[in-house]
């Protein structure tokens, strides 16, 4: 894995707001086809992480590359041709709440390839929308009808439009109950595997740490302190490391994680 | 460094046996879908597909190579076993969701938007008379406990709605003197009756003009305001936590803002009228020559007290309905953030309408005690 380029790099990343410093001379890898899940306490910045590096966040310093290209400083010309390789899903979906859930996934696709006919179209968002785990009759509902996870595969099916090569999920099982949550990680990582995207994962759920990710990102005293897979994060000495994954819920997720992964 | 998608080249050939063959080479994504999807409608049946040559395939190109199959039988050869991975996907994605609201016919549509425009109608009027009626049952309360009453707020919204909106009201008054008075000028001027101008500004002015227009832009400014704020206050489930804790909305939200326009509108109407006839006296002092002192005791001469009365009676009803009227639809706010903007507008399109239909029955029922 180590000979391909990685797909993200953020290298020496500042950002602040007014006299409050939220990174300073942050550096991370993305390796191609990985599903690396970002952790932090609540203020430590990781949406503010994602949104430098999807470019609606001007950073104060550093460099940050995406699928090879630089994003510091892009026309918007160049950086809507490396935007149509990702797909983001934001916290709540961030669905457009006057079209329906089918219009939602063609904007997308309708923005890049205005010249694809509406009968096809419409084929297309079809098919996104039963892969995002949605029923058929989803499909001409308004984001106010559907339910909170509901919202979040639309959210995803609207990432998916264009067949990204890279996928932001901001706190993908936020808000969901287990059962939902659950399912939804398996759908991520079936759909990761399948159409070999590699997942930026923003997370507060330690079931997804411990079931989807390969890696995990801790951001920490203003950057990212480690990088690892869980067993080698746990080797490690830092406090607040010990306290996420060997507190009481740490624990517990932890626990059933290997309960599922002997049976 | 992107990779730069190739044309995927299509070509006929024939095949082994009857039929096209439809041979795909480079890359067969999204880029080239609507092209790709072209070409395959103008081939025969029955079709052989080659995907023997194509380097890079997306879920779209596996549709629409999919989409040929099912529909038309076509044959899928050397496809490699990602691609055949990526067809299968799609096939099991292939549930015939449904994509578009469905439509019914003019007559049907025109009938059934007719029905649900008259029976919200129906409900906002039942709902504005039952929140009328909440309301004066928080005023009882309060007269009887009026400890209860919530005097800070009460004069913040005093703030708010009366001192803060003392600047617009007063220039856009003072203009709409001026704007009478030039107007006047002019039509009284080929009867040589320019000095009637001082009787136009006085009465109009005072009887009509000042009060309305405040009221227009105290329900634009603060009606509207009312509804967005308790309007937001019920999505983020506020309102919900106050009755839980046992406060109640009505008392804490709405009369003090009801007591602030109610109280603030006459106010605001004085002023207005004040600031009107200022507008206007400048004017007939500057173009016609009328001295200000004259004008003032041309005004004592021409205005009746009743007209004072008549528009200081009407500001403070035109307050209590902009009040309600901006609380109520606050009140109706559930869902989302875009209802919110909906009843905003509602409250301010409500609040002028019901003043203009209040301020035409106070015009029959005025002159009809003889206050002309």
């Amino acid at each position: 894995m180590s000979e391909r380029p990685p797909i993200i790099t953020v290298r020496g990343l500042s950002n602040s707001f007014g006299d409050q410093i939220i990174h300073q001379d942050l550096d991370l890898d993305v390796r191609p086809g990985e599903i690396l899940g970002v952790v932090g306490g609540s203020g430590t910045g990781k949406s503010v992480l994602m949104r430098s590096i999807i470019g609606l966040q001007r950073p104060s310093a550093g460099e940050i590359e995406v699928l090879g290209e630089n994003m510091i400083n892009r026309s918007e010309d160049e950086a809507k041709n490396i935007r149509r390789r990702w797909g983001i899903l934001f916290q709540n979906g961030a669905l457009f709440s006057t079209l329906t859930v089918a219009e939602n996934v063609e904007v997308p696709i309708h923005e890049y390839f205005p010249h694809l006919k509406p009968p096809l179209l419409d084929e297309i968002a079809s098919y996104k929308i039963a892969m995002s785990g949605l029923s058929p009759d989803a499909g001409p509902k308004f984001p106010s009808e559907l339910s909170g996870g509901m919202r979040k595969r639309a959210g995803l099916a609207r990432a998916l439009a264009l067949d990204p090569e890279l996928l932001f999920l901001d706190e993908p099982t936020a808000g969901l109950d287990p059962i939902g949550a659950a399912t939804f990680d398996e759908l991520i990582r079936s759909l990761q595997q399948r159409l070999e995207l590699t997942v930026f994962l923003i997370t507060h759920d330690l079931d997804t740490l411990h079931t989807i990710c390969d890696r995990v990102a801790v951001l920490a005293d203003q950057k990212v302190v480690a990088v690892g897979t869980i067993a080698e994060l746990l080797s490690l000495d830092h406090p607040w490391i010990q306290e996420y994954f060997n507190g009481p819920r740490g624990r517990a997720a932890a626990d059933s994680y290997k309960e599922v992964a002997e049976a | 460094m992107a990779v730069k998608d190739k044309p995927a080249a299509g070509y006929r050939g024939t095949g082994e046996g009857p039929g096209d063959l439809f041979c795909v080479s480079g890359s067969l994504t999204i880029t080239r879908a609507a092209s790709t999807a072209r070409e395959l409608d103008s081939l025969a049946d029955p079709l052989t597909i080659d995907l023997s040559k194509v380097e890079k395939m997306d879920t779209v190109g596996a549709w629409i190579i999919y989409r040929t199959v099912r529909d038309r039988g076509a044959k899928v050869i050397g496809a490699s076993e990602e691609e055949q991975s990526l067809l299968a996907q799609v096939a099991d994605a292939d549930k015939p969701a449904k994509v578009r609201p469905d439509v019914r016919g003019g007559l049907y549509r025109t009938l059934n938007e007719l029905g649900l425009w008259m029976s919200e109608l129906g409900q906002t009027l039942v709902g504005l008379i039952g929140f009328f009626g909440a309301t004066l049952v928080g005023f009882a309360n309060l007269v009887r406990r009026p400890k209860r009453f919530r005097l800070n707020a009460v004069v913040q919204r005093f703030d708010l709605v009366g001192v803060r909106a003392l600047g617009i009201i007063g220039l856009m008054t003072f203009l709409i003197g001026i704007v009478v008075a030039q107007q006047g000028a002019v039509q009284l001027e080929q009867f040589g009756a320019e000095i009637y101008t001082v009787n136009l500004i006085g009465r109009i002015s005072v009887r009509e003009l000042a009060t309305l227009m405040t009221a227009i832009m105290v329900a634009g400014r603060s009606g509207s305001a009312f509804a967005a704020q308790i309007g937001t206050m019920k999505i983020t489930e506020e309102i919900d936590a106050m009755r839980t804790i046992g406060v109640s909305p009505i008392e804490a939200l709405v009369i003090p803002r009801l007591l602030a326009t109610t109280i603030m509108m006459p106010l605001l109407a004085f002023f207005a009228m004040i600031m009107s006839l200022l507008g206007g006296g400048i004017f007939v002092w500057l173009v016609l020559n009328i001295p200000p002192l004259t004008y003032v005791q041309l005004l004592q001469d021409v205005v009746p007290i009743t007209d004072l009365w008549i528009g200081l009676i009407k500001a403070p009803v035109f307050g209590f309905i902009i009040g309600l009227a901006g609380c109520f639809q606050g009140m109706l706010v559930q869902g989302n953030s875009e209802e919110v903007g909906l009843r905003t507008t509602n409250a301010v399109v409500q609040s002028i309408f019901l003043v203009i239909v209040l301020d035409a029955v106070f015009a029959v029922f005025f002159s009809s005690i003889g206050w002309k």
